[in-house]
C-alpha cells in the first residue's frame, strides 16, 4: 500500500530526472549532420555536383542547346568548338546535348533499381534480423545464393530473359543490389534488438510493429542512407555497363553507356566521343562516392565527435 | 578446423545448389517458349522437336530440374540452341582466356596496390598519403569500359604499341599474346587494385597499431626493421585473404572488359548467348562462373583458417 502511495511522487525519478539534458541548444539531427557533411569539402563538392547533375537529368532537353534529333550531315565528327562543346557524332549530332540528355535515363534508373532495392532490402533485413530462426536463415542463405553471382553478369542474365528495355534495366539492378540493403539491415536490427532501451520498451508490452518502427528503423537509416548513397554510384555503372554491351536502355534514348559503345566504332574519327560520355559516367559516380563516405563519416558517431572535437580545436585556435 | 571445414563446404554446397535453382529458373522465365525464341525467324517444327526432346522442355519443371542438375553434375551442360555444341565443350574452350585475365588483372592490381597501399599507411597524412587514396577513390569511380577504351585510344590508336584488341593463346604465340594481354589487364587490374590499395593501408595501419609494435619502436628499432618484422607479417594474412577474393570477383567481373578487347573469354561467350537467345549456353557460363566464384571463396577462407587458427576457432 506504501508503495502505491509512494509511487505518483517517486515514478518521474527513474524515468527522466536523472538522465534529463542540461539545457542546450537542441537542433534537429539530420541538420547537425549536414553541417558535419558540408564541414567535409570533398563530400561537400560530391553533393553539389549531384544537385548540378539532379537538375540536368530534370531539364535535360531544355538545357542541351540542340534538339535530341537534330543532325547536321555537313558536320559530321566536328571536333569541339564554340558551336559544339563536346564535338559532334557520325550523324552530325551534338554529343554536348546527348550527354546532357543522357544524363536522365542514366539518372533514373539508378534511382529507381536502388530506390527498390533500398525498399525490399530493408524489408527483408528487418524480418531477418527481428524475427531470427528460420526466417533469418532462410532469408538470408537466399541473399547469400545472390551473391554468388558477379553482378553485372546476373543482371546481364536478368535482362537477356525480360528483354532489354528500361523498366526491365532498373527491375534487373533492383534485384542484384537488394541482398547487400539485407545484409546491412540485418547486421543493424541485431546490434539494436538487443539493446536495453528496446528491451525496456519490449517489456513495457509495446508491440512488435512500433518497436520496429519507432526504435529499430530509426537507428538502421544512418548505414541504409550510406549504402544507399554508395549503391548509387555502383547501379551507374552497372547501368553504363549494360547500355555500353547493348542490353541496358535502348536506342533512340540516349545513354551514356551507348554512346561509349559507338564511340569505340569511330574512334579514328573523333576522340571526343570517348572522352565525353565516360567523364560524365566518372564525375556522377565519383560525386555519389564522396556523398557516401562523408555520410560515413558524418553518420558515424566517433568519427563526428573526432571531426567535431578537430572543428573546435580550430576555433579555439583562431581564438 | 575439421568442424570448420566441414561447415564452410557444407556451406558452399548449400549456396551452390541455391545459384543451380536460380540458373535453372532463369531460363523457365522466359517469356514465351525458349527455344521457339531461340529459332525465331529460323523456325523449322523438325529442328525444334529435337531441341525439344533434347532439352527435356516437354518435361514437368521439378523432374527438368532434377534431370538437369544430375546432368550437369557430370558435366552435360546441354548443347546450344544454335551451333549444336555441347555447351560443356564451348565453356571449356572459353575458360582459359578468362583465367588468364583474371589472373593478370590480378597481378597488376597487386603491384599496384602493394607499394601504394603500405608507403600511403607509413606515411599516413603526408602527400603520399593523399595521393593513393585519391587514386583508391578515382579507381572505384571509373568505368572500366571507358578506361579501356581511352587505353585504346591512346596506346593502339594514337601512340600504335598495342594491338587494339582480339585474343591470341600463348600457347600459339607467347609474344602477341603478351602484347594482347596488357591493355585488358592494365584496365581491369587498375579497379582491384584500387580497392586493395585502400584495404592494404587500412590492414597495415591496423598492424601498426599493435602493442609489440609500439613497443619495438620505443626499443628504438629501424623503422624499416620494425615494419618488415612486426608491420608486414601481420599484415599479409588478410591482404592474401583479400586479394583472393578478388580473383573471383574479376572472373565474373571482367564481362565488359572482354567486350571492350574483343577478349575471347566466357563473359562475350554469355553475352553472344544473350544476343543470339542461346540459353542453354548462357545458363552454362552463368552457372560456370557463379560456381567458379564460390569455390574460390571457399578455398580462400580455407586458407585463411589455415594461416590464422583464431578464425576457424571462434
Amino acid at each position: 500500500m506504501s508503495d502505491q502511495e509512494q509511487q505518483p511522487t517517486d515514478a518521474p525519478e527513474p524515468r527522466g530526472a536523472g538522465l534529463e539534458q542540461p539545457e542546450i541548444e537542441h537542433r534537429p539531427r539530420w541538420r547537425e549532420t549536414l553541417s558535419v557533411l558540408m564541414s567535409n569539402r570533398l563530400a561537400a563538392v560530391g553533393l553539389v555536383v549531384l544537385v548540378v547533375m539532379v537538375v540536368t537529368a530534370i531539364l535535360g532537353h531544355r538545357l542541351a542547346p540542340y534538339a535530341l534529333d537534330a543532325q547536321d550531315l555537313t558536320r559530321r565528327f566536328d571536333p569541339p568548338s564554340a558551336d559544339h562543346w563536346f564535338g559532334t557524332d557520325d550523324l552530325g549530332q551534338d554529343v554536348f546535348s546527348r550527354v546532357v540528355i543522357g544524363a536522365r535515363s542514366s539518372l533514373l534508373v539508378a534511382g529507381v533499381s536502388v530506390g527498390i532495392s533500398m525498399v525490399v532490402g530493408t524489408l527483408l533485413g528487418l524480418l531477418a534480423g527481428y524475427r531470427g530462426g528460420w526466417m533469418d536463415s532462410t532469408l538470408m542463405r537466399t541473399m547469400d545464393v545472390l551473391f554468388a553471382f558477379p553482378v553485372v553478369l546476373l543482371a546481364i542474365a536478368l535482362v537477356a530473359v525480360f528483354g532489354p528495355s528500361l523498366r526491365n534495366t532498373m527491375l534487373a539492378i533492383a534485384v542484384v543490389f537488394t541482398p547487400i540493403f539485407a545484409r546491412v539491415v540485418r547486421g543493424s536490427v541485431l546490434s539494436v534488438r538487443e539493446q536495453l532501451y528496446v528491451r525496456a520498451v519490449r517489456s513495457l508490452g509495446a508491440g512488435d510493429l512500433r518497436i520496429v518502427l519507432r526504435h529499430v528503423l530509426p537507428n538502421v537509416a544512418a548505414p541504409v542512407l550510406v549504402q544507399t548513397s554508395l549503391s548509387l554510384a555502383f547501379a551507374i555503372l552497372t547501368e553504363a555497363a549494360l547500355s555500353y554491351v547493348g542490353v541496358g536502355v535502348q536506342p533512340p534514348t540516349p545513354a551514356w553507356g551507348s554512346m561509349l559503345s559507338d564511340a569505340q566504332r569511330y574512334m579514328a574519327q573523333g576522340w571526343w566521343l570517348s572522352v565525353f560520355p565516360g567523364l560524365a559516367i566518372f564525375v556522377t559516380v565519383m560525386s555519389f562516392n564522396l556523398l557516401g563516405d562523408g555520410l560515413r563519416d558524418a553518420l558515424d558517431p566517433q568519427q563526428r565527435s573526432i571531426i567535431e572535437a578537430r572543428g573546435a580545436g580550430a576555433k579555439d585556435g583562431d581564438a | 578446423m575439421s568442424g570448420y571445414v566441414l561447415r564452410r563446404v557444407g556451406q558452399s554446397l548449400l549456396a551452390l545448389l541455391g545459384v543451380s535453382i536460380v540458373v535453372f529458373a532463369l531460363m523457365h522465365l522466359v517469356p514465351g517458349d525458349p527455344i521457339r525464341t531461340a529459332l525465331g525467324t529460323r523456325f523449322d517444327q523438325d529442328v525444334y522437336e529435337v531441341l525439344l526432346a533434347r532439352s527435356g522442355l516437354d518435361q514437368p519443371i521439378p523432374i527438368q530440374y532434377v534431370d538437369w542438375l544430375t546432368s550437369a553434375l557430370v558435366g552435360d551442360l546441354g548443347v546450344s540452341f544454335r551451333t549444336g555444341q555441347p555447351v560443356s565443350d564451348a565453356l571449356m574452350q572459353r575458360l582459359p582466356a578468362t583465367a588468364l585475365l583474371a589472373v593478370a588483372a590480378l597481378l597488376v592490381g597487386i603491384v599496384i596496390a602493394l607499394p601504394a597501399g603500405i608507403v600511403s599507411a607509413v606515411r599516413q597524412g603526408k602527400p603520399v598519403d593523399y595521393a593513393a587514396n585519391g587514386f583508391a577513390q578515382v579507381g572505384v569511380s571509373v568505368p572500366d569500359f571507358w578506361y579501356g577504351i581511352l587505353l585504346i585510344l591512346v596506346f593502339a590508336q594514337i601512340l600504335g604499341w598495342l594491338p587494339p584488341s582480339g585474343y591470341t593463346s600463348p600457347l600459339d604465340d607467347p609474344v602477341d599474346a603478351l602484347r594482347r594481354l596488357i591493355l585488358p589487364a592494365v584496365t581491369a587490374g587498375v579497379v582491384t587494385g584500387a580497392i586493395l590499395t585502400r584495404f592494404v593501408r587500412s590492414s597495415v595501419l591496423e598492424a601498426m597499431s599493435a602493442d609489440h609494435v609500439r613497443l619495438a619502436r620505443a626499443k628504438g628499432m629501424p623503422s624499416g626493421y620494425v615494419l618488415r618484422h612486426h608491420v608486414l607479417r601481420n599484415a599479409w594474412i588478410p591482404i592474401i585473404t583479400v586479394s583472393g577474393l578478388q580473383l573471383g570477383t574479376l572472373l565474373g567481373g571482367i564481362v565488359v572488359v572482354e567486350v571492350v578487347f574483343a577478349w575471347n573469354g566466357l563473359g562475350r561467350l554469355a553475352l553472344d548467348a544473350v544476343v543470339r537467345r542461346d540459353y542453354p549456353v548462357l545458363q552454362g557460363a552463368v552457372l560456370l562462373i557463379a560456381g567458379v566464384f564460390l569455390l574460390i571463396n571457399l578455398l580462400v577462407d580455407l586458407v585463411y583458417a589455415k594461416l590464422d587458427p583464431r578464425i576457424a576457432a571462434s
